[in-house]
């Protein structure tokens, strides 16, 4: 499905394990609390007493959007760097005292945010705050830790990107899709930028952006508010407030007509990656309904086995072996509708576009039927209760709102805004944006290199 | 964002000791069933797992199991392929079915509101015990699963996987991969798929669990339902115990990729093996640790070369894998498989210290709640508590067991266990880089 995969993409994540009862609820459960502390450092607390555990995340407001021309990367390997060490602890240490306290602990960069985080018995809270707000402030980025660790960055670039035809694609779809706009630049970064960064170039990021009014912690689990505001405060509170520049969004200029681009890699079976331009939700209190229809065409496409392009392109025309759209409407700057296939044998990559065309004029000709909505609003319903189940995705959702700008209220109404979309309003977004003015295609053509040989 | 769900984590409370209380009762036809009532959120997660996975696949149709297990709800009863995903996704249900080389499983996850229950565990039910199997579907479906496995193809991680398994089981049916092979996948039929359904999804071959929110008797009325329609039957007679490797392997592919995937490993343990938890905690010091394993320490954090290296045991009802894994760029895989060799050597002679093996047992046992903290992991660890026979009590005695175990009993576990001169080694990428 392309919504994983895709977004699985955006993420990068560090860190490898790829592998008491409660207290009295003094503040129910499912309500964020929120307080900032004097020197700007934004906490918000979803208590949840089901299990003694909690998950504490720290969210930086700067990614691989915010790096300049020859410094991709940058992000994402000063987030290896945060585990090296402090004036305090030794390389590696933060991560023994969280594993001996049985704690579970990685990190992710992402275009808008760059975050860490732990789950960890709800008793042991203070440990994380304590090894957080210490790295916060008294990072030590030495000379020799970091040629050993842009080595292990450079392998996980070449793990998962340049060893996976896919990933590259996806890689020169986004360089395709923007000119001006950083969303152009790998995550993880240009190879020739990791050959070139200095550990100068990261210390003076880390200088740039990690204060603690450009973050937000958040904290959900079995905990009471009040414990945790009054912990931040010991540990977060005495970090000192510093000047931290606005961040840069730069201006795309207009698409202006079909973009295309092709990636020859050794592979054995054909993608296509398709997206087209799209807004994002500008603002959390905006009455501005398009985002929220785009992702109601989202579901209709691709909400289930039951949504159109399984329906229509894997089982009835029997065109894919495997297809996928998505939208991420929670973004800096506008983002990209995103379609994504694999053909099956006997078809080739403009049969499939042909067909995810059709289906596209589908939604922009027709109204997509009541029964079909209703399901879509059915699985938004239900979903909505599914994440509950989770302490680690509704801190997910809060910090990834609050980073890229969004109020975290919009997560409360968000289930609102999408039960309120009607039938026109997806067939005029539909019509509005899925149009070659806003198209990108990227196609991976099997090349001639194939593997594998045995000797 | 809201598409990560590979990074979702649940949780579910089950009182002051933290370990969920197990109710356990048979079905009329057999099933073994195994509940645990949480009513914090109204939803719930149903599992049945079939003692048909992939190792009883014929040999010559490799893929079997997975077919069968791709086609139960391309139609079932009176109802179309089509049906059965209108049916469920208009109440917001997720059905999904997979299967490993052990087991096949089905899985429900539904909001217990009673209409819309209703309504999952009636399709539910049908697609468990009725599957038609159209011959259009097969089709269709083994073309898709094709095309998996030329995707693998392109990966040197799944080919290096594969390549391993099948060197290190050889003639054991663990050698074949979970999702068969391109020969067997071609020569299936339909009545190979109607046999195999017939054969295995039988209640006294079925284990269900259920977690969430319903009552004893309600979950008593859905178990009835869900395994309802099949026949008793009975389990199949145990696979052929796996022999333990008698001489080291080594194997090169070559493969167009920038870095050498490296397996090197052996035969390991049964669930249930008395050096479970010795040898448990012994990887953990290892290679089972992330960023603080020895490995990772040697290989990452001292060289830097690789992003991830690891080991595992995989304990499988007969000898699963001993594991060992990393990725380097092509021109360091001859340095990064001396480290690992040195490492391992280095740790089976002499043991965990002391201090490692505390650490060890403080993140075991310290982290044990996370490892329960969604209705997923906990149906996941009934479901596997029931499949292999181990104690109903596996969770509630899961600390003290890790607590006991002592530097002797984990340095002698894996000197008669883990033998670092007899390990099979694969390696897949560039040797001309």
């Amino acid at each position: 499905m392309a919504r994983r995969s895709v977004l699985a993409i955006l993420v990068c994540m560090t860190g490898l394990v790829m592998g008491t009862g409660s207290a009295a609820a003094l503040q129910p459960d499912q309500q964020v609390i929120e307080k900032t502390l004097d020197n700007g450092l934004k906490v918000l607390v979803k208590p949840d007493h089901r299990a003694p555990v909690v998950v504490s995340q720290v969210w930086y407001k700067v990614g691989s959007s915010d790096e300049p021309a020859g410094l991709t990367g940058l992000s994402h390997v000063l987030e290896h760097m945060m585990f090296k060490g402090t004036q305090e602890l030794g390389p590696n240490e933060f991560s023994r005292i969280i594993a001996a306290n049985g704690g579970r602990e990685n990190a992710f960069t992402g275009r808008d945010y760059t975050a860490y985080f732990q789950r960890i018995a709800s008793g042991r809270l203070e440990i994380c705050f304590r090894l957080e707000a210490d790295r916060m402030q008294n990072l030590k980025i030495e000379e020799e830790e970091f040629r050993k660790e842009v080595e292990v960055v450079k392998e996980e670039r070449r793990l998962r990107t340049d060893d996976r035809p896919e990933s590259l694609t996806y890689e020169k779809f986004m360089a395709t899709a923007y000119r001006e706009h950083k969303y152009r630049n790998p995550i993880i970064g240009w190879p020739q930028d990791l050959e070139s960064m200095t550990v100068k170039d990261l210390r003076d990021w880390y200088e740039k952006w990690y204060a603690p009014n450009n973050a937000t912690l958040v904290v959900v689990g079995d905990v009471e508010p009040e414990v945790v505001f009054e912990l931040a405060q010991k540990h977060f509170g005495p970090i000192e407030r510093r000047k931290v520049a606005p961040r840069a969004n730069e201006a795309e200029p207009e698409h202006g007509g079909p973009r295309r681009v092709s990636v020859e890699a050794p592979a054995q079976v054909p993608y296509l990656l398709m997206g087209y331009r799209v807004p994002v939700i500008e603002n959390a209190d905006s009455d501005d309904w398009e985002p929220y229809a785009l992702e109601i065409l989202a579901y209709i496409l691709d909400g289930g086995k039951s949504a159109r392009l399984s329906t229509e392109l894997v089982r009835n025309q029997q065109i894919v072996s495997s297809v996928g759209a998505g939208y991420d409407p929670t973004a800096r700057a506008a983002t990209q509708f995103l379609f994504d296939a694999n053909p099956n044998p006997g078809k080739n990559i403009a049969n499939v576009e042909r067909a995810i065309r059709a289906e596209i004029k589908r939604v922009q000709t027709d109204l997509v039927s009541d029964q079909e909505l209703a399901r879509v609003k059915a699985q938004i319903v239900a979903n909505k209760i599914y994440e509950r189940d989770s302490v680690f995705y509704q801190a997910m959702k809060l910090g990834g709102l609050e980073t890229v700008g969004l109020d975290w209220r919009l997560e409360q109404k968000m289930t609102e805004r999408l039960r309120a979309v009607t039938a026109e309003q997806v067939k005029k977004v539909a019509s509005k944006y899925l149009v070659d003015q806003n198209l990108t295609v990227a196609v991976l053509v099997p090349g001639a290199k194939s593997p594998a040989k045995e000797s | 964002m809201k598409y990560l769900i590979g990074l979702t984590l649940f949780a579910v409370s089950f009182g002051a000791a933290a370990v969920p209380e197990i109710q356990h009762w048979r079905t009329e036809n057999g099933a073994r069933v195994y509940f645990v009532e949480a009513h914090e959120i109204p939803i719930l997660q149903l599992s049945i797992a079939f003692d048909a996975g992939s190792a009883r696949d014929p040999a010559s149709r490799s893929g079997l199991a997975h077919l069968t297990s791709l086609m139960l709800d391309e139609g079932a009863g009176k109802l179309s392929s089509d049906a059965i995903a209108n049916r469920l996704d208009s109440v917001g249900a997720e059905f999904g079915s997979n299967n490993g080389r052990d087991m096949s499983v089905v899985d429900l996850r539904s909001l217990s509101d009673p209409k819309i229950l209703d309504v999952a565990v009636g399709v539910f039910a049908e697609i468990v015990a009725n599957p038609k199997f159209p011959e259009d579907a097969l089709g269709r479906e083994k073309d898709r699963a094709l095309v998996r496995l030329a995707q693998k193809k392109q990966s040197p991680q799944e080919v290096v996987q594969t390549e391993f398994y099948a060197s290190l089981f050889s003639t054991h049916p663990y050698a074949n991969p979970a999702e068969g092979d391109e020969a067997g996948v071609k020569a299936l039929t339909r009545a190979d798929l109607v046999a195999f359904h017939k054969r295995y999804f039988t209640g006294g071959n079925a284990v269900v669990a259920i977690v969430g929110d319903l009552t004893r008797r309600d979950a008593e009325r859905i178990a009835a339902t869900v395994v309802g329609g099949l026949p008793a039957g009975s389990a199949p007679p145990p696979l052929a115990s796996v022999k333990a490797l008698e001489k080291a392997k080594e194997k090169s592919i070559e493969f167009p990729s920038s870095q050498s995937h490296v397996l090197l490993g052996q035969t390991g343990i049964t669930r249930g093996d008395p050096d479970y938890f010795p040898l448990y905690i012994g990887n953990y010091v290892l290679g089972g640790s992330g960023l603080v394993s020895r490995l990772s320490v040697e290989i990452r954090e001292k060289r830097g070369l690789a992003y991830s290296v690891y080991s595992y045991f995989l304990p499988m009802r007969e000898l699963g894998p001993y594991l060992i894994g990393l990725q380097t760029r092509n021109d360091q895989v001859s340095l990064a498989v001396a480290v690992v060799q040195d490492t391992v050597e280095r740790f089976v002679a002499e043991g965990p210290t002391e201090a490692e093996l505390e650490a060890a047992k403080k993140n075991l046992t310290g982290g044990f709640p996370l490892k329960l903290d969604s209705t997923k992991k906990i149906a996941a660890n009934i479901l596997n508590i029931a499949f292999y026979g181990l104690p109903l009590d596996y969770l509630n005695t899961y600390t003290e067991n890790i607590e006991r175990v002592t530097r002797d009993q984990v340095r002698d576990a894996f000197k008669r266990r883990v033998d670092p001169k007899r390990l099979v080694r694969v390696i897949v990428g560039d040797q001309n880089a």
